[in-house]
């Protein structure tokens, strides 16, 4: 009887055991290919700085481009 | 916006590493990896040429062409960036770059190779602008407060410029046309500016 008892605890167990793999969940990421996985990226203007005023970003940008150009310094001086 | 590209004149270059300086210290940048490096071509040879590199970013970049997770992105400004959260560090990107630009920061007892770090244009990375998580991961967000990269602005000969493609090929271009170009480009000439006029001939018997 004990025995018994025995072989069907450890037959449950065994079961037991056998279906804690089903839930398993996947580990592996699935990849589109060709196409970026990350997080999304914010544009330059959208922040506390610029308050989403995409005009201005370009203006102070277009400022420092032309800042680099020592012709154009010289002729605004 | 057009695309944001840098462009090195060589002609200007004094190989004075203050690109590289900036870089870093805008950055952080740790010890072993350098974002931007002067490279000088006939070293010690009168009329060597120096340009500054970094990552170009590409058009096509060939590095996002061959990276097997996928952690590539262009912004609208035509940046190249990527997540180094999803970066695995396998290296592809650096054996695919052209010009070097992909770099790993290798620490440890054995040489761990780490997640790639590369130029950002300034620009951080996929992390809430101006937090410490994107300053950690991808250094300073210039582009976010109206900058340009601190390589370009920080150049004293202005040989390294950086910006809207446009913008910064129109720059050269007037200073290519205004320069001349070849053995027109420096000597005393170009230093010193050219005799408007040759001097006149000495009068026949006078003291020379």
């Amino acid at each position: 009887m004990r025995r018994t008892a025995a072989f069907i605890a450890a037959g449950v167990a065994v079961a037991m055991l056998g279906l804690a793999g089903c839930g398993e969940k996947a580990q592996v990421t699935v990849y589109k290919q060709g196409t970026y996985q990350g997080k999304p990226d914010a544009q330059p203007w959208d922040n506390e700085r610029f308050k989403g005023d995409k005009v201005a970003w370009e203006t102070a940008i277009r400022a420092r481009n032309n800042g680099q150009n020592e012709y154009l310094r010289q002729t605004v001086k | 916006m057009a695309r944001m590209k840098f462009l090195c004149d060589a002609e200007r270059c004094i190989e004075c590493n203050g690109c590289v300086t900036a870089c870093k210290n805008e950055h952080e940048i740790p010890w072993g990896v350098n974002r931007r490096r002067v490279v000088t071509v006939n070293d010690g040879v009168p009329g060597e040429k120096s340009i500054s590199v970094a990552c170009m970013h590409c058009s096509d970049a060939p590095c996002a062409a061959v990276c097997p997770v996928d952690c590539f992105y262009k912004t609208a400004e035509g940046v190249v960036l990527h997540d180094k959260d999803l970066c695995i560090g396998c290296g592809y990107c650096f054996y695919a770059c052209p010009f070097g630009a992909p770099q790993f920061p290798q620490d440890g007892a054995f040489g761990l190779r780490g997640k790639m770090d590369k130029c950002t244009f300034c620009a951080g990375g996929p992390e809430k602008d101006f937090s410490d998580a994107e300053f950690r991961k991808y250094g300073r967000n210039r582009l976010a407060e109206g900058k340009l990269p601190a390589c370009a602005e920080m150049c004293s000969t202005k040989a390294l410029l950086g910006g809207d493609g446009d913008v910064i090929a129109d720059i050269y271009r007037n200073r290519v046309t205004t320069r001349g170009k070849g053995a027109e480009v420096w000597g005393w000439g170009t230093a010193y500016g050219k005799p408007d006029q040759r001097p006149a001939a000495p009068a026949p018997g006078a003291k020379s």
